[in-house]
């Protein structure tokens, strides 16, 4: 039966007599058989359910070809540009690890944004899923900072200036500012101690980020995968078994995925870098533009749409923090956008200003790109700190389906249309 | 819901509106360089094996005396996917270069003909040197096809994407090379030392017109043209900045070739184990269990 058994899980039952043996002493086998074979998924999710899926595939990409990487790469000033172009050239398959490295950052991003705005949408944040999501909040922000520190690596003049801008953010804490960019760098300027402590983190930042990708499904398992309709599966006939059906959808999109990835990897593999990144780092010549990689323009437009700097750099934080107050801000107790057509507008609007955020911020900071940019800033804090709250109290929402199964049924009816009557629905 | 409709009116409107508002105050140059036509352009692009040898021999009679090439090998001459010389005459190009090895027993060095595995040899032993004698420092010209590119903005870069636009550094490079004016237009104050090139940025570049017709002699009856001479030796400088393009471009296709048919039957896959899910719950119950997929 492709549901789950009417007694709950089905545990699991080694035939195999070493199997058995290990069960008793390591469960593990059981484990992977609840948490990936039975565990029951809401039948109605959609395809933006498998970019979770996307993002443990691409963090495995990450730290498969940055350990091989690693064996080439030589963390010193001197020689770092030279042993990026060494593993181009003379590696097997360098110029294949290092773009697939290179390209995968962005790729990765591109799946935490997919999968952070699909979050947005159908509430996903909202009780009992608040600790799920600041989870994945710190796993953004660790993100940001493994990223940012291996764009720093092949030590070009992007690398070299971006490291030099990014770090000197600090200097805008008062009193301390300045001594704690001192510490950050290892001197009076970006240098070898920058670039050898940079390396040692980038190398370790990703197994924090595995482990709370392990703490980010733990939570998942508990509370269950919100859907697109927003409420709790009831019966079994909400839910179908991860394996095969969540395996499989899981599977197609994340070929899908790879086939954008492999349009980047080997087609236009330096489209996302810049230029100046093939010009060794030099001290002595500042970059017309310093851009940060596109994943970091969004914030990038906001610190700089403000004209203090201590204030742009509080702005900046806020902007990422503002996330772990989510599931507190949005006061309205109906969870996906499908329910909430006025959360719906604010939501698209939302995704407009992020991407016009990002534009912004790969354009000098003058004229109108700084007018727009403080507009877009504004909305971006007033739709967590205004929109979100209000909404919640005087939005009507849409009336709720009676089960999961009967909001599948009722797909292609108009919205709003007497729900059939649950007698019969589910099995008792 | 008219209210909702109209907030994301306004807000497109506004997105669409901004760049040309915004553009106004940008002051940018006109003149950008023409696309020119790639043989390594395009998912099955490849090196022009004649033209990087042509290219190599401008590098070597014109370019070299000022421009490093350091990241390059000899042996590198004889790689596939590039120039398709034999060994024996990497090696001959190799011998024609004095290259500063030691210290010998003596504790001194000493020059001796190149080998296959020497690297092309700089032009100035450090900057100094090249500054004192030409007021600037000529960059190394190993990765310069990557290091140069042409600003495209919106919405120009999606249609790179899509039809993967990536020579934008081979294509600054030709029009560079043939960018020189004689006379700057009416206004422009040329800084003595400099030249003006209308694809600089800032237009005064201290290089000289490096290039004139009939300069390098090609044998293979290609126009001595300043146009093909910068066509040819801006194909060489994208192979030594990426030299194994071919491979890359060949593995490529291979993966994507698998990746769309695993893509393909993943999908069939896929609706067939979920063919029972979509249908209603009560259907499903009217099978009897043994036509159930089991899970």
């Amino acid at each position: 039966m492709v549901h789950l058994n009417m007694n709950g899980h089905p545990s699991y039952q080694p035939k195999n007599a070493f199997m058995q043996w290990l069960e008793r002493r390591l469960p593990i086998a059981g484990l992977v058989y609840s948490a990936f074979i039975v565990y029951p998924t809401p039948r109605n999710l959609n395809y933006w359910w498998t970019f979770g899926g996307i993002l443990t595939f691409m963090l495995a990409v990450q730290i498969v070809t940055g350990v091989v990487l690693a064996m080439h790469y030589m963390p010193h000033v001197d020689h770092a540009f030279d042993s990026v172009e060494h593993i181009m050239r003379d590696v097997n398959y360098g110029w294949l690890l290092r773009y697939l490295h290179a390209n995968g950052g962005s790729m990765f991003f591109l799946a935490a944004y997919i999968h952070m705005f699909r979050g947005m949408y159908y509430g996903s944040y909202k009780e009992p899923r608040e600790v799920l999501w600041i989870l994945g909040v710190i796993l953004l922000l660790l993100m940001i900072v493994t990223g940012f520190m291996g764009y720093v690596l092949p030590w070009g003049q992007m690398s070299y200036w971006a490291a030099t801008v990014i770090t000197n953010l600090f200097s805008a804490i008062p009193l301390v500012g300045e001594s704690v960019v001192t510490w950050l760098w290892g001197g009076y300027a970006v240098g070898n101690p920058t670039l050898n402590r940079f390396y040692a983190l980038h190398y370790l930042l990703p197994f924090v980020i595995a482990a709370v990708v392990v703490l980010h499904v733990w939570a998942l398992h508990v509370a269950g995968q919100n859907n697109p309709d927003g409420i709790e599966p009831q019966t079994e006939d909400d839910t179908v078994a991860f394996t095969p059906y969540a395996t499989i959808k899981d599977a197609f999109l994340m070929m899908v995925f790879c086939i954008l990835f492999a349009w980047f990897v080997f087609y236009v593999p330096n489209f996302l870098g810049h230029p100046d990144n093939y010009i060794p780092a030099n001290p002595a010549v500042t970059p017309m533009h310093i851009v940060p990689e596109w994943y970091y323009l969004p914030f990038y437009a906001i610190l700089r749409a403000i004209p203090n700097k201590l204030l742009g750099v509080v702005a900046l934080v806020a902007s990422i923090f503002v996330l772990t107050l989510l599931p507190w801000l949005d006061t309205s107790k109906v969870r996906s956008a499908r329910y909430r057509p006025l959360y719906r507008q604010f939501f698209w609007v939302f995704v407009v200003v992020c991407i016009g955020l990002g534009w912004l911020g790969s354009k000098p900071p003058e004229g109108n790109y700084v007018l727009f940019a403080r507009i877009f800033t504004i909305y971006y804090f007033a739709f967590f700190f205004v929109i979100l709250p209000v909404l919640g109290k005087v939005e009507k929402t849409k009336l709720l389906p009676k089960s999961i199964s009967q909001a599948v049924l009722r797909e292609g009816m108009p919205i709003g249309t007497p729900a059939p009557p649950p007698a019969g629905m589910h099995r008792a | 819901m008219i209210v909702g409709r109209s907030i994301i009116i306004v807000a497109v409107a506004v997105t669409l509106v901004a760049p040309a508002l915004a553009q106004e105050h940008s002051h940018e140059d006109t003149s950008s360089p023409a696309k020119n036509r790639w043989s390594f352009a395009g998912p099955f692009g490849k090196f022009d094996r004649g033209q990087l040898q042509r290219g190599f021999k401008v590098y070597r009679e014109v370019c070299s005396v000022c421009h490093g090439l350091k990241l390059i090998a000899f042996r590198n001459l004889a790689d596939p996917g590039g120039l398709g010389f034999i060994a024996a005459q990497a090696q001959a190009v190799a011998a024609e270069y004095k290259i500063q090895d030691g210290p010998n027993d003596q504790g001194e060095m000493f020059e001796r003909p190149g080998r296959l595995a020497d690297y092309f040899p700089p032009p100035f032993p450090n900057d100094q040197a090249a500054r004192a004698r030409y007021n600037a420092v000529p960059p190394d010209l190993s990765v310069i096809a990557k290091a140069r590119g042409i600003e495209r903005g919106f919405p120009y870069w999606v249609f790179d994407l899509i039809t993967q636009y990536q020579e934008q550094g081979p294509d600054y490079v030709t029009a560079l090379l043939q960018g020189y004016e004689a006379n700057p237009p009416a206004g422009f104050t040329l800084p003595p030392g400099s030249f003006y090139n209308k694809y600089y940025p800032a237009h005064a570049i201290v290089m000289p017109p490096p290039l004139s017709d009939q300069r390098v002699e090609y044998t293979d009856g290609s126009p001595m043209t300043v146009e093909q001479y910068a066509k040819d030796i801006s194909a060489f400088l994208m192979w030594a900045a990426e030299p194994h393009l071919d491979q890359r471009k060949r593995v490529g296709m291979q993966v994507f070739i698998f990746l769309v048919i695993f893509a393909g039957l993943l999908y069939f896959t896929k609706k067939k184990v979920w063919h029972q899910v979509d249908l209603h719950p009560e259907e499903l119950r009217a099978r009897p269990p043994a036509e159930y997929p089991s899970a």
